[in-house]
């Protein structure tokens, strides 16, 4: 059985995919979300800064226009402060600790068969499945 | 003006698609990693899909060594596992986890996403601003360990 979410899925992914191939073979550069804002919060960007902005822009501009076509989309996300705060700033350290995060390592990083990209990729996919184990098994707090 | 043009292009094509495949969606990427509860498969064709044009246009950028704008194809990064790697992506796969967010997804909902998406865009900024010397600091103990 298959489910239309996994078609949609499987749709928004080839944009992904074809977004990132845009970005590398006409600006040539490795489209992650995290480096991309990252080297702009830290001030590493440099020369880089203003195409990077330009992404973030569409990143955002984009999205509100189709969210608000759509009558608005729902993210679900938590109202706990605490996890909101904790896991932001997780993110954050962790994609920059380790230079990429699903977007750099796990698209980019898979389909050139980069071993720091499959490496990355298993530990985000075994830190992830741990708090939901820990967090949502047996602590029922998300 | 061309670079910015296309990497809004990039950007906007991009967001769209997170739009689309359900990653802005925190319970689709909770239910994906959440592999002993009800294990929801979608974000397998989200990666799979995004892999697919990205593997071509690797192939293509590997008979070229310069982008249509001029710059030079990015090279392979050197092949090294390091304490960084190892530590950072545990740690990102935790936050990605416990708030069901990863940093592409933060980004494009931050106009839909209420108090709480912009609440976890700032935290993850600020946890980007203070990696830096959290880095070098592994990189020097592994490096005498």
């Amino acid at each position: 059985m298959i489910e239309i979410e996994w078609i949609w899925g499987l749709v928004g992914g080839l944009m992904i995919g074809t977004a990132a191939a845009m970005y590398l073979l006409i600006n040539g550069r490795v489209m992650g979300a995290s480096g991309i804002l990252g080297s702009l919060v830290d001030g590493t960007a440099k020369a880089a800064a203003p195409e990077r902005i330009a992404f973030i822009a569409g990143l955002v501009i984009i999205p509100a226009v189709l969210a608000a076509v759509l009558g608005g989309v729902d993210t679900h996300i938590s109202s706990n402060l605490v996890v909101i705060i904790v896991a932001g700033l997780l993110v954050g350290i962790g994609t920059r600790l380790a230079y990429g995060c699903t977007s750099g390592h796990g698209v980019c990083g898979i389909s050139r068969l980069s071993l720091r990209g499959i490496v990355a990729t298993v530990f985000y996919l075994l830190g992830g499945g741990l708090m939901m184990v820990l967090f949502r098994h047996v602590l029922g707090i998300i | 003006m061309q670079r910015n043009i296309f990497a809004f292009l990039s950007g906007a094509l991009f967001g769209a698609g997170l739009l689309m495949s359900g990653m802005v969606d925190t319970v689709k990427v909770q239910g994906w990693l959440d592999v002993f509860g009800t294990w929801d498969p979608t974000l397998a064709f989200v990666l799979g899909g995004a892999i697919v044009p990205m593997a071509i246009a690797w192939r293509i950028a590997a008979r070229h060594r310069k982008s249509l704008l001029g710059s030079a194809i990015p090279p392979a990064p050197t092949a090294t596992i390091d304490a960084n790697i190892v530590i950072g992506s545990v740690l990102f796969g935790m936050g990605w986890g416990l708030a069901g967010l990863c940093p592409g997804p933060a980004i494009a909902s931050v106009t839909f996403g209420g108090w709480g998406g912009a609440l976890f865009l700032v935290a993850m900024a600020a946890g980007m601003y203070v990696a830096p010397p959290i880095r070098s600091k592994i990189e020097h103990h592994s490096a005498h360990a």
